[in-house]
């Protein structure tokens, strides 16, 4: 397990992996926005923790067709399946090494970004402890989103349409958590609710993954 | 001894269900046609809503079906993943637009009831949410069967994704509970007598009920026949060619 997690971790983070893309691409979302509703400080205070989490969660969803695309390209998805590691303790290394590349990195860079949109200062916290409890599920259920669509040509396209509506529960309460954070308003309940939803996932969806994976490998 | 499953078989089915057909479609009409006019002509309006009331008899049963569709494809999809009965998997497949078509329905009537009432084609209320998320989950679903070539791959697949799917759909409309105050009138059927709607608009909204229950069963068996035949054209073709 350790193997494939250090392996997984190498192939995200050197060249070719695309590692970088989608932080640059939530960059990219964020330095949009103001053209898009304009610069007053006040209106980008107010839509900020919502346009962070959005963008998080596309930039998640943009490098969800690395987990499996390369694996299943040079055979190694089907070496996998063949050792003795079970297919959902597999899927879930696969959904860590996912979150450590691409979901911790945007954790960490959204406060930056949260300066471009003058977050309130009270707004920090509660945004980096939301992503923080949001972001995982995200790339668990990704995963499984991943697992439906690996052995398709387009596949991206598809993938788009049956993940995004499986993000909403995520993206309520995430959202929900960090605008009361940055009202400064209580926000026990939502993060509690992400924090639920993230537990969850992880502990289920990974037995979908690879039900979804063996029959997409038969 | 005669038991449910013996309708797993394809030839069995397309039997009963051509046998059944006639009957049920005709009761579908004229199910459909009494509750409607009965409602649309023989109700009084309402003193606050005047006519606009009369949208009820269409937007109750389609949001109804929308959400039963959804129920009877995850009963199928179970049925196919424990006793993998192909014509289950195709009742499933031959639900979804159906169903699809029943959520569009429900938002537009409503739509066409809340502009005059609520002042706005559409609110981001919880239940109008949750509808659009659940046509959103409709329209995942049958791209993943359209994009899968193998039928027994695409049924497992959709199968699976309507088991995570329903779960995420039901997460879903609690969660746009929490998340905004809502708009929409409460149930407009409990079994709680004293919550329902008014006993004048209540009897014709039960058998407009019933005929788009009945017409949802028999669309559900003429496209899952449909499927049936022409996955046995495909078959004979396949063959023909080898020969």
């Amino acid at each position: 397990m350790k193997a494939l997690l250090i392996r997984d971790l190498r192939l995200g983070t050197r060249a070719g992996g695309g590692f970088g893309l989608g932080l640059a691409f939530f960059l990219i979302v964020v330095v949009l926005v103001p053209f898009g509703v304009g610069p007053e400080t006040g209106r980008l205070a107010a839509i900020a923790p919502g346009i962070l989490w959005l963008g998080a969660l596309l930039a998640c969803l943009l490098s969800l067709d690395r987990i499996f695309a390369l694996d299943w390209e040079d055979g190694s998805l089907d070496l996998l399946v063949t050792s003795p590691l079970p297919m959902e303790a597999a899927v879930s290394i696969k959904a860590l090494a996912h979150w450590l590349t691409t979901g911790l990195p945007l954790v960490l860079a959204a406060p930056v970004l949260g300066v471009l949109l003058s977050l309130p200062f009270e707004g920090y916290a509660p945004l980096i402890l939301s992503l923080l409890l949001g972001t995982p599920a995200l790339s668990v259920v990704g995963t499984f989103g991943a697992a439906l669509t690996v052995g398709l040509k387009r596949g991206g396209l598809l993938m788009s349409l049956l993940v995004l509506p499986l993000y909403v529960p995520t993206l309520i309460f995430g959202a929900e958590a960090a605008r009361r954070g940055a009202e400064g308003m209580d926000n026990g309940t939502p993060l509690l609710m992400l924090a639920g939803i993230t537990c969850g996932t992880i502990a289920l969806l990974p037995f979908a993954s690879a039900a979804v994976l063996r029959v997409n490998l038969r | 001894m005669a038991s449910i499953w013996q309708y797993a078989n394809p030839k069995k089915f397309i039997q009963t269900t051509d046998r059944v057909l006639p009957w049920i479609s005709g009761m579908a009409v004229v199910c459909l046609a009494v509750g409607l006019i009965w409602g649309f002509f023989f109700t009084p309006e309402d003193f606050r809503q005047g006519s606009t009331v009369k949208i009820i008899y269409l937007h109750v049963p389609s949001a109804l079906m929308a959400i039963n569709a959804w129920l009877m494809m995850l009963v199928a999809s179970l049925i196919w993943i424990v006793r993998r009965h192909h014509v289950s998997a195709l009742a499933a497949r031959a639900a979804a637009p159906i169903g699809a078509v029943m959520t569009v329905i429900a938002l537009a009537t409503g739509a066409i009831w809340g502009q005059p009432m609520w002042g706005t084609w559409w609110a981001w209320d919880p239940r109008l949410t949750s509808f659009l998320i659940l046509f959103l989950f409709y329209l995942g679903y049958m791209a993943l069967w359209a994009a899968i070539e193998n039928d027994d791959t695409a049924a497992d697949l959709t199968s699976v994704l309507c088991l995570v799917g329903s779960v995420f759909a039901l997460l879903s409309r609690y969660a746009v509970n929490f998340w905004n105050q809502g708009l929409h009138q409460g149930a407009s059927l409990s079994l709680d007598k004293e919550k329902n709607v008014a006993d004048v608009f209540y009897h014709p909204l039960l058998v407009s009920i019933a005929g788009f229950v009945l017409l949802f069963i028999a669309l559900v068996f003429l496209r899952t026949q449909t499927e049936i035949r022409a996955r046995r054209m495909r078959a004979l073709l396949a063959r023909e060619r080898l020969q």
